[in-house]
Formats: structure tokens, sequence, C-alpha cells
């Protein structure tokens, strides 16, 4: 053996071998994570809004059959339709009136009649306000009216907004009690008195006692004092013949009634309304056809969508042929000077500029200096164009170099001038690679928000924008000032808003694919 | 009448009018140019469209030229018209309040429904019209003078052997240099306006006091001190890049030295999903699901440290938004910055040095470390400097995540603020130009333009200077 073979098989030797080898797994084992590492980080993004955004795409519509009195819809006697729309306090008078005549025992106290009218809010009946007074002739008929139940309500029946626990129980007895409204329910509740001993465990001393609800068809009553074998309820709603012969449902709620935003009786109303099939879970299409809302069950998009497309379709027009006619007077006419090289330097630059400091520029220059209107799509398209031609320009440039000189030969050759080669020639063959890069700065440009607030689009805007001067909002500056909100049921939306945000990128990055597939072209 | 004529939508009306005189006048230059042509001008020197487009440049050129300058001056004119024939009490008021006065009236004469108005407002809103309606109507009679005497003189000019071609071609060169110009008109732009407002804002706070004050309460009392500011963004930058560096280097070298090319077909575009997530996505994440869970951790960690009786009171500030969930989404989304860039300069690194460290017995991560990741390093750096300036300037993830009060603090669970959030926060009150609150936000902008720039200017020169070649 010679020397050096020994000086690799020495103990030493293969000890360090493998550790280098060890080593060599190992790095490889950390690029790996880190783009597991990343990987997941999308996903969790991803599935946490998906859901989210996914259960706020359904909500629950409650139904009123009502018949439309005139006294309440118009009363002036009129049926002049400008009124009845006006009219909100009339219908919402008689949903209200249904409701009460559905749950009789709601108008012991002005509190529970108010639960019973926090079902809907009054704002909920508007559309069908409008179309009793597009059609005066229903004035006096029997209709069913839909509309949205309130957030709170609907995220219950979601099971998002109240953690409760479902026990059957099994047949049970119901006999009266001596105290009136009191009945004495006996049955196997075994699994249920340990399903709240569980449940109790873990609750802070102050807290406000358990609920337990027993439901059978549209039959609710609370039920205290439970054993294994017995149990005192108290009728919420519905009358108690109903728990014979019926398979009851037992709930623990588990926030105390104090803790949470929707009560004992409410919770009982609705699952009630539900049994009578006057609740049904729908699309919620009116994410899409209602504008902004200080109510969730109402809010919709479609005012930020509007103002998103005024404000693309500014931006579309001002950075497009000056990101487009600069990038060819860059690369086709510029002669290699300073001032070139000083326009160069600063494409570069703005590309890498904050969009914030964009918002400052819109507000200092559009603003301040030429008295444009604030929240204005007009004013949002300039600022967003500004943010957007370097990178058209950038991507433009790029097409432009994709076409080989032979081309531009080819064409002086037989006598075109310059301009004409350019622009009969060089530009139609670059333009699906100009076009696409357009395309991707539009979509940055529409996934932006920071400069948007600051040139005052975060306005609540009720309207659709008829104009780009109208006051409006954009898709971004929604969702953030959705998220603002404190209610819960705006998370669920503002995801939605996201998914729908989502998908406008998705559709325009598409459409690069598709164009890119299609035009794309080797030379 | 002349009220009337204030109202009028002048911008659609002047776009409608320079289209019309556009194309009448190329139709009027082109029908002349055919009839040279049939009247037996054998040669013409440029084909008919040409000198359509002659005339129809001559059209429209100053008509374009009036619209922008009625587009920039019309209203800051109206103004000061206004202002000068306004009744001597009005003196009174102070330049803001008579500004919004000014506002209203223009809300007013634009339609909207005024409530409250009185006499005098009534009035002055009239006289707004009147000024309006004159300076519209000269606007008009100017911009169809101009169109019309440029038709006539431009289509007198054409013969048979004219050089239409060559002066559209010189008229489109210009135009095209104008576009570029743009680049350069909006960099100065912004250095003017961000100088300007910030001048104006340091005759009120020394620039001392600005940039090295710890107390910053711009909203309730008039302390701009702007310290704690650039601590809270550095603070969020660096728990970005401690996230992204090590991530976003190590899928790069992953991606070019060891994933197969079709792993890499699918994950390189994935991972450049990150990129193209809007950042309000990122923030209602970080408000959503990281903060939360922070805040969670830090609770349990307070409460295992209490119990363990290593401290009597809780060490973290467990607060709802706080500067690691804001630090650590933003280091999710700066990863594609740097590990696309990263990759494309791993990639550049000829594959000769690779086989030479293989040749002498290194190990794949051998080679990756002490050959690929050198040679590549200014590009790397670069990569990591421009991600910096990424994570300095990223606005609604700290928004809404990172909380708003300025504070020094190294407890990464605590809510501390930057300077984008409170620039957003000063300019979406509803507060004047001439307000410190205001012109604060411009001097931040400032600070967070050069800042931004200087990481820029360096990433580039780095690459520039240390660049290997390997030719």
């Amino acid at each position: 053996m010679t020397d050096t073979a020994r000086t690799l098989t020495s103990p030493e030797a293969v000890k360090r071998l493998k550790k280098r080898r060890g080593a060599d797994v190992r790095f490889r084992w950390y690029g790996l994570g880190a783009i597991l590492i990343a990987l997941g980080a999308l996903a969790v993004l991803v599935f946490s809004i998906g859901t989210q955004g996914v259960s706020a795409a359904t909500y629950h519509v409650v139904k009123f059959d009502i018949v439309l009195d005139p006294a309440e819809i118009a009363p002036e006697g009129d049926n002049a339709p400008e009124d009845i729309a006006r009219n909100v306090e009339g219908f919402y008078g008689l949903a209200r009136d249904n409701l009460l005549a559905t749950f009789p025992e709601a108008n012991e106290s002005r509190a529970t009649r108010q639960q019973l009218a926090d079902f809907l809010t009054r704002l909920a009946v508007l559309p069908t306000a409008k179309q009793v007074a597009r059609n005066p002739e229903l004035v006096g008929s029997r209709m069913t009216m839909t509309a949205p139940l309130n957030d709170d309500l609907d995220l219950y029946l979601k099971g998002q907004g109240v953690r409760e626990r479902r026990i059957n129980t099994g047949a049970v007895t119901v006999t009266a009690a001596s105290a009136e409204g009191t009945y004495r329910v006996s049955g196997n509740l075994e699994s249920l008195a340990a399903a709240i001993k569980v449940a109790g465990q873990d609750r802070m001393e102050d807290a406000s006692p358990l609920s337990v609800l027993l439901t059978a068809g549209s039959a609710t009553g609370r039920l205290t004092g439970i054993t294994d074998g017995s149990a005192t309820m108290e009728m919420l709603t519905g009358n108690a013949q109903q728990f014979a012969n019926a398979r009851p449902v037992a709930r623990v709620v588990l926030t105390g009634e104090g803790e949470r935003t929707v009560s004992d009786n409410q919770i009982a109303w609705v699952l009630a309304l539900k049994d009578m099939g006057r609740i049904n879970r729908v699309p919620r299409w009116s994410l899409l056809t209602n504008s902004d809302s200080t109510y969730p069950e109402l809010a919709g998009g479609l005012s930020a969508i509007v103002g998103s497309l005024w404000t693309m379709l500014v931006t579309a027009l001002v950075a497009m042929p000056i990101g487009i006619l600069a990038a060819v007077y860059l690369e086709e006419f510029a002669p290699r000077n300073r001032v070139t090289e000083f326009i160069e330097v600063n494409i570069n630059n703005l590309a890498a500029v904050p969009s914030i400091v964009f918002g400052l520029l819109g507000a200092a220059l559009y603003l301040n200096f030429l008295g444009m209107p604030r929240s204005a799509p007009l004013v949002g398209g300039l600022v967003l164009a500004l943010m957007t031609f370097p990178v058209v320009i950038i991507a433009a440039r790029a097409a432009l170099k994709a076409v080989p000189p032979s081309v531009r030969s080819g064409a002086l050759a037989v006598g075109a001038s310059q301009m004409q080669t350019v622009f009969h020639h060089v530009v139609p063959l670059a333009a699906p690679g100009i076009l696409t890069g357009a395309i991707l700065g539009m979509a940055r440009a529409l996934g932006e928000t920071a400069p948007l607030l600051l040139i005052g689009m975060v306005a609540f805007v009720g309207d659709v924008p008829k104009g780009p001067m109208d006051e409006s909002t954009v898709m971004p500056v929604l969702i953030f000032s959705w998220s603002n909100n404190a209610e819960r049921a705006w998370e669920p939306l503002t995801s939605a808003m996201i998914i729908i945000l989502l998908a406008f990128l998705l559709l325009m990055n598409g459409l690069v694919v598709f164009l890119r597939r299609k035009y794309e072209r080797r030379w | 009448m002349l009220q009337q004529l204030g109202q009028l939508p002048m911008g659609w009306l002047l776009i409608a009018l320079i289209a019309v005189f556009g194309s009448s006048a190329f139709f009027l230059g082109r029908v002349r140019a055919e009839k040279l042509l049939l009247a037996g001008a054998r040669r013409m020197h440029s084909r008919p469209n040409y000198h359509g487009y002659f005339v129809a440049m001559w059209a429209t050129v100053p008509i374009v030229l009036i619209a922008i300058a009625y587009g920039v001056f019309s209203e800051s004119m109206t103004r000061t018209q206004l202002i000068g024939e306004l009744p001597s009490q009005f003196g009174l008021l102070s330049e803001a309040e008579l500004h919004s006065y000014i506002d209203a009236v223009r809300m007013a004469a634009g339609g909207a429904a005024s409530t409250g108005a009185d006499r005098v407002f009534t009035a002055v809103t009239n006289r707004y019209l009147e000024i309006r309606g004159m300076l519209n109507a000269g606007t008009l009679a100017v911009l169809g003078l101009l169109a019309a005497t440029g038709t006539v003189w431009a289509r007198g000019r054409l013969k048979s052997d004219f050089r239409a071609r060559s002066f559209v071609e010189r008229g489109m060169e210009m135009v095209l240099f104008l576009c570029a110009g743009v680049a350069i008109a909006t960099t100065a732009g912004i250095v003017l306006s961000l100088l300007w407002e910030s001048l104006q804002f340091f005759r009120v706070v020394s620039a001392w006091d600005f940039l090295t004050g710890t107390r910053w309460n711009a909203q309730t009392e008039a302390e701009f001190g702007a310290l704690p500011l650039f601590f809270g963004t550095f603070m969020i930058a660096l728990i970005a890049m401690v996230v992204a560096a090590p991530i976003g280097l190590f899928s790069a070298i992953f991606l070019s030295e060891y994933a197969s090319p079709k792993a890499r077909a699918w994950i390189k575009p994935i991972l450049e999903i990150l990129a193209g997530i809007p950042t309000v996505v990122y923030g209602f994440f970080a408000l959503l699901v990281v903060a939360p869970g922070i805040r969670q951790l830090a609770i349990w960690f307070n409460e295992g440290v209490i119990r363990m009786g290593l401290a009597s009171e809780p060490i973290l500030a467990a607060q709802p938004t706080s500067a690691l969930a804001a630090g650590l989404v933003m280091g999710i989304m700066v990863i594609p910055f740097v590990s696309s860039l990263s990759d494309d300069v791993i990639n550049a690194v000829p594959q000769t040095l690779r086989d030479a460290a293989y040749a002498l017995g290194a190990t794949k991560s051998e080679t990756v470390k002490q050959v690929v990741v050198p040679a590549a390093l200014p590009g790397i750096i670069a990569a990591l400097l421009l991600a910096v300036s990424r994570a300095i300037g990223e606005t609604m993830i700290v928004v809404m995540a990172a909380g708003k009060s300025a504070r020094i603090s190294m407890d990464p669970t605590s809510d501390l603020t930057t300077i984008t959030v409170q620039i957003v926060s000063l300019m979406t009150g509803e507060t004047g130009f001439d307000d410190p609150k205001t012109l604060s936000a411009f001097a931040l902008g400032l600070v967070l333009f050069a800042v931004t720039l200087l990481f820029n200017i360096v990433a580039l020169r780095v690459v520039k200077k240390y660049r290997e070649k390997y030719d």
C-alpha cells in the first residue's frame, strides 16, 4: 500500500469522511427544509383564508310570509313608488310582526322583543321594498319575503360563533311541573350530565353559568338541575307536547350567555325557524351584487370591484401607451448618450421605489398641487400608472430585444424608414411579449393598497361609482377596511373578498400564460 | 349662461374634441393628397396617409397642450380669481379654513347637494361657476381657433413633393422621447414633492430633533422624534430578513443544485406565487392567524417561566399585534425576492468551477459552500439588499399587524410602529397640507425614499464591482 492510500483509509480519515458525508446529507436536508417551510407557509395562508372565505360564500336567509298591508306599506295611500321604496320602516315592521306572531312568547318583555327584532336589520328589507315599489300592484297581496339573517345568528348556525356540544339524549318524557311554564324531564341523561361535568371543568370561576338547551322539532327548553335521570326544563319556545315521540337533542353551550352575542332565546328561535323550513342556507351572491354596508350580512364588494375597474382603466390608458412608447424609444431610437443613460437609471430606480412613496407623490402632486378630487379612481389610476409604467417599460424592452435584428435589416433593406420598420414590423412581432408584461404590471397595480390609502380611497363608499371622478374605493382597500371591523362576522367576509381579488389576479395571470402559450415564438 | 358653461364636463369634452379635430384634420389632409395624386402628380414624396397625419399633427398637438394646461391650471386659476373677489370679511378666515370653504363651494358647484347653504355660500358658488364658465368658454374658443388655424395652415403646405413623412416621423420621435422622459419627470416629481413638503416641515421642527428625538406623538401632541419609528422599521425588517435570508438562500441552493429539472419546474413557479400575492392579503393573514398564534405562544411562555420560578412577572408583552407577527409574515413575503435572484446568480456560476471542485474530491455541499456560493456572493448580497429595501418599504403588513405605539423595545412580542405605518396613519386623517402632521409624513417619506434608494444603489454597485467574470 502506498502512503496516500494509507492516509485515506486510516481511522481518522474514515471518521472525517463520515463526518463530511453527514454534513453533505444535512446540507441537502436544509435546502429541502427551506423549500418545505416556504411552501408550507403558502399552504397555511391559502388554507386559512380559503376555509374562512368558503364559509362566507353561503349565508342564511329567513323567509317571511307577509301580507303587504297598505296601511303599513303606503301610509299616505297613494302607492307612489318612491315612497314605497323609502318606507323601509313599514316593511321592517311587517317582518317583525310576523316573527312576533310566530313566537308570541317574545312579547313577554322589551328585552326579548328586541332580541327577536334583532333577527334582521332594517336595511335587509330594502330589496323587497324596491321590488314592491317597481310593482305597486303587489300592495295588499300576500308575498314571501326573504331577508338575510343577522350575522351573529348566521355564524351560530354555521357553528362558528358559539362553541357547543350536541348530545342525543334518546327519548325522554316531559311532564308539567308545579311552577307555571316549567316541566320535568326524565330519561337517560347520563351522557349529558357527564358532558356538562367535562365542560364545566376548564371554565373560569367568574364565567356565567353554562346553558343547556333541549330541542325537539321546533320546541326548545332550557334545562337546569340535571342529574343522571332527570332535569327541570323551562320552555323557551314551542310547546312541551313536541317532546313526545321525538328524539331530542341537547346542546351544551360552552360559552356563558353573558359572554356571547346570541342569547338562549335567540338560539331557540333560530332553531325553531330552521325546523319550520323558514331558514335556508343559500349562495351569497350579495357579495358580488351589493355595495359596502355597515352590516356584515348586507355588505358586498360591488362598489369596490367597479372602483377597481375604473382605476385599472385609467392606469391602463396612461401606463401602457407611455410605457410601450418609452420602451420603443429606448430600445430602437435612443442614441447612447448621457440622457439615455440617465433615463435608464431612473427607470430601474423607480421600479424599486416603495409603493407608499408614490402615494405621497400622488397626494402632493394631484391632490394638493393640481386640486384633483380625493377618493377618485382618476387620481388612484394616475398614481398606479406612475408605479406601473417602469414595469411595463422593462417588460416591453425585453420583448423588443427578443425580436431578431434580421427583421429590422430586412425591412430597412426594402426601403422602409426606421419608424416604419419599428411600427410595421418590430412592434407587431413583439406585441404578445409587450402585452403579457403590461398585464403583469396591471395585476400588480390591482393588488396595490398603500398608495391608494394616501389619496383618500379608504372612505366608506355605499354607491357604485359611475365614472372616474366619483368617490370610490378598490378591492384591496375594501379588504383593508373590512379587516379593521371588530365584529366577528367580518373575518370570513374579508376572506371571501380576498378570494374574489385573488380570482381576478389569477384570471390576469392565466391570460398571460395563455398568451405565452399561443404566441410565444423562438427565433 | 356662464354658470351652465361652468358645469360642462370639460374632461370628456376635451378628449372628444381632440378626437374629432384630429380625425377630421387627418381626413382633410388625406383627401387633399389624393386630389394631388389625381391631379396628375405622378410621384409624391409621401403616401397620402402621411399627409393626413401631418395635418392631424398640426391640428391636435397645440390643442393637446392646451388641454393639459387646462387640466393643470384651471382649478388654481379659478381659485385665485375667486379668492381675490371675495368680500373682505373672508380675510378673517385662516388659509386652511378658506381652502376647505372653497372645497365645499367646488363640491356644491359640481352638483353635490349642499346642506345648510346660506346666501353667501350660494352667491360664492354661483360666482365660482361663472369664473369657471368664462375659463371654459375661453379655453374652448382658443382651442377651436388653434385647431382650425393649424389644419388650414398645414393643409396649405401639402404639395406633391412635400416631405410629409419626414415631418411626421420627426414628430413621432419627439413623442417617443417625451414618453421616455416621463421616467425622469416622475423621479423629479417624487424628489421635489418630498423635499418641498419636508422643508416646510423642517421649518417647524428642526431636522436634528426629527432624526434623533425619541418621542413620537404626532397624532395627539406635536412630538416628532422619529427614532422609535426607525427602530421599529429596523427591528421588523431584521426579523423579516432572519426568516427570509436562510429560507430564500437555501431554497435557491436546493433548486439550482439539488432539485431535478421536473421538481424545479414545479416548485419555482409556486414559490413565485408568494411574490404575486397582494400585501394586503399577507397583512390579513398576519392579523388573522399569525398575530393571535404568537400572542398565545408568548402567553404560554410567560406562564411557563413563572411556573418554573424563573421570573415573577410576565417577561414578554404578548400584545395582540406584534413586531414578530409582522416580521415573520413579511419574511415569508420576501422569500421569493431572495430566492429567485440568488437562483439566477447561482445558475450563472459556470459548471467548470463545480467540476473542478468535484475533481479535487469535494462533496457536493462542500462545492456549494466553498466554491459556488463564494463565486455568486456579490449577486446574493445584492439580492439580500434588495430584499431589505422591500422589507423597509413594505406597508400593508405592518399597518395591519405591527401596531401603532412608537417605542423602543427589544421585546419582539410588543407592538412597534414603523415609518410606513405612521405615514399611512398621518395621511388618512382629514388634515390639510399646511399641518405639521401631514408634513411630517413627507419627511418620513423622504427618509424612506433615501434609505431604499441607497440600498438599491449599493446593491447595483456590489453587483457591478465585484461580479466575477467567467469568459
